[in-house]
């Protein structure tokens, strides 16, 4: 299992399209992703969970992989947090 | 009274009597359905293991159906709100396609073996509550997508039940009925509809009464007070709605729908006689239709043709626009089934309440993209429309009408496309009627106010008086606060309908109203003493109004217009139209049957 703890960069949070990349990406592995933030976690393949985690600019979330690819999945991931979704 | 009567006499429950406005006379008595569209009511219900397999099915058909519409409704928002609204579909349509979302609620409905309408809610209610809870307008506005979604699922799976599962006859019961969901209704065998809203010319009135079905609009309340199973009358001559009737309630309706019917059956006799006046005037008497179903009821109602097709009731469970061949062969067969006599066809009237309200959420929808201004801004759809129906006019019997038109430069750039559409068919060495007729419709202001311009270019006027009275007296008829103001014999409209009818005669071209005003039985012979060539009217008063031209002379006709222009308020011309029409025909059914 991987932990990593990121912080959200871009200007509008993580709304519907970020949101939807967001899941596109992870759901190219086969490993569970899930997200938390404070008391809430929520399947982080799933377009209205992540939606409903309102982490708006600045907000830290903690990603959780577990999987036969977590490490690819992980990285891909954390690298769209990095940029900002390109936002 | 025996004992055991008054037993059933205390637990019977009280009888409630509702007014509203009717909207299609006929009286019936039967069980209510509650049609809730607003917000869907979710039972949980335990389902049996061997139909799991059906509840995931209709899991699956409920989000393909509203993917559908959501896809359209994207489609259009696009083009017509702007990408910000149209953002609002995009998340929904996402979340349909979140298969962690649709996984889970399958995988619950197998395990708690619940119905999937309580289950659906139950999962998506979930989020939206948690988006709610958020401190942020902008998760506020998401949460109430969830829910329009979750609602819109929920529908979906409710109609699809609806539409299998109904039996036996029901009356309807809703808040308010768009065109497609009396549709969808219609399936079933439908003994009448009630709605708290709606005017005597929402589309499910005009559907209803085409289809012979008594309806009561602006209720009020009755999807408050009626629930599912409890027995109803509905009288749609007066617009009464019985809840919980009595049994002598039963027999005075069964009496009155008895001495109604025979009214009916008197009228039938007039079926194959011309609609001509006690001293010899022909008024062209036609009909107005919306689907071709209704045509075997207008040839029987003694229709001499038809005045207005609705063609945009085509579009009604279309998920695309019906293509070129797909219309000529619909307008074909409805020119081939009225001649000789014409059929006038009018291009799509789309937009304002008629196919969706919910495609394009316009703040004021009466003054916005509808009509005309549908047909140019998506020519290809217009020049589809345009070229089957210059095709079915080989016969000759087939006129054209535009709708919504407010200046002349509109008339003339329709005209070009009419141009542009024989054009095409010369080319494609496509016969057609090349001296087709065409008119417009008057139903803006400032088309009657230009009238006389707008007869130079054309082959007749057709009044719509439905728009041009709620456009000239700043009355939506669907309002249920205003609807009262809505009313067909102000001095303003007289003199408006005077106007047009002066500047059609002025041209040599011929002048007639297609709205509902024309089967007012009050109306009609104020109407042809205006000078009106022809009037169109709903099938269901055909006969009525037939009776009533041939009771009359023209002459006398010709006194009621002048009198009731003299008159200044439009309840003085009432008063005086009732007077005299109960003077003169004393068996008319008047008070009951005005609409």
């Amino acid at each position: 299992m991987i932990e990593r703890e990121v912080t959200i960069k871009n200007r509008s949070g993580l709304h519907t399209r970020p949101a939807a990349t967001l899941v596109k990406t992870a759901s190219k592995y086969q490993s569970d992703f899930v997200i938390i933030k404070d008391d809430m976690e929520i399947n982080g393949k799933s377009i209205i969970g992540v939606m409903t985690l309102a982490a708006e600019q600045g907000s830290k979330l903690l990603l959780r992989f577990d999987g036969p690819d977590k490490e690819a999945a992980a990285a891909a991931v954390i690298e769209l947090f990095e940029h900002g979704f390109d936002e | 009274m025996s004992e055991e009567n008054v037993q059933t006499q205390k637990t019977m429950k009280k009888e409630i009597i509702l007014k509203g406005i009717p909207a299609s006379p006929g009286i019936s008595v039967g069980a209510a359905f509650l049609f809730a569209k607003e917000i869907p009511r979710v039972d949980e219900r335990t389902v049996r293991d061997e139909d799991l397999p059906h509840e995931v099915e209709r899991l699956e058909h409920a989000i393909q159906k509203s993917a559908k519409e959501l896809n359209k409704i994207l489609l259009f928002a696009q083009m017509k709100v702007g990408d910000a609204k149209a953002k609002i579909f995009e998340a929904q349509i996402m979340v349909l396609e979140d298969q962690v979302l649709i996984d889970t609620i399958k995988q619950r409905i197998r395990k708690e073996k619940k119905n999937t309408e309580y289950i659906v809610s139950d999962e998506i209610g979930k989020y939206a509550k948690l988006m709610m809870r958020a401190h942020d307008e902008y998760m506020h506005e998401r949460a109430h997508d969830m829910e329009d979604l979750q609602n819109r699922i929920i529908r979906n799976l409710q109609q699809e039940k609806l539409i299998s599962k109904l039996e036996g006859s029901i009356i309807v019961v809703a808040h308010i009925l768009t065109p497609a969901d009396t549709m969808i209704l219609s399936r079933n065998h439908v003994l009448g509809y009630a709605t708290d809203l709606g005017g005597t010319t929402s589309h499910a009135a005009l559907f209803s009464r085409s289809l012979k079905i008594p309806a009561i609009v602006a209720l009020g309340d009755v999807t408050r007070e009626a629930e599912t199973g409890d027995l109803v009358i509905i009288d749609g001559y007066s617009g009464t709605l019985v809840i919980h009737p009595t049994p002598e309630r039963i027999d005075e309706y069964e009496r009155k729908r008895e001495h109604m019917m025979r009214f009916e059956e008197e009228l039938a006799e007039l079926k194959d006689l011309p609609a001509v006046t006690s001293d010899g005037h022909n008024v062209e008497l036609s009909a107005n239709i919306e689907l071709p179903q209704e045509l075997e009821y207008v040839v029987l109602q003694g229709s001499r043709g038809v005045g207005l097709y609705r063609t945009e009731g085509l579009l009604i469970g279309w998920d695309d626009f019906p293509s070129e061949d797909e219309q000529y062969q619909e307008y074909k067969r409805i020119a081939d089934r009225i001649y000789p006599h014409r059929v006038i066809m009018r291009t799509f009237d789309i937009g304002g309440d008629k196919i969706a309200p919910e495609m394009a959420e316009e703040q004021n929808p009466f003054l916005g993209w509808r009509g005309i201004r549908v047909c140019f801004d998506r020519p290809d759809l217009f020049m589809n429309q345009l070229r089957a129906m210059l095709r079915a006019s080989t016969r000759k019997n087939l006129a054209i009408m535009f709708p919504m038109i407010t200046t002349i430069d509109e008339v003339r750039k329709a005209k070009e496309y009419l141009q542009q559409a024989k054009a095409d068919l010369h080319a494609r060495n496509v016969k057609f009627d090349d001296g087709i007729q065409l008119g417009v419709m008057i139903e803006v202001p400032a088309a009657a106010l230009t009238a006389a311009l707008i007869a130079a270019e054309v082959d007749f006027l057709s009044v719509g008086s439905n728009d041009l009275i709620q456009y000239l007296l700043a009355v939506d008829r669907g309002n249920s606060l205003v609807s009262a103001l809505y009313r067909e014999f102000e001095p303003a409209v007289l003199t408006t309908l005077k106007h047009v009818i002066n500047a059609g005669h002025k041209q040599g071209i011929w002048v007639g109203i297609c709205g509902e005003m024309a089967g007012h039985p009050l109306a009609a012979p104020l109407l042809i003493g205006l000078g009106m060539d022809e009037l169109s009217v709903v099938p269901v008063v055909l006969p009525e109004i037939k009776k009533i031209i041939r009771s009359l002379s023209h002459k006398q006709m010709q006194e009621i217009a002048k009198t009731a222009l003299s008159l200044t308020t439009g309840k003085e011309v009432e008063k005086y139209l009732r007077d005299f029409l109960m003077k003169a025909l004393p068996d008319l059914p008047l008070d009951d049957t005005t609409l």
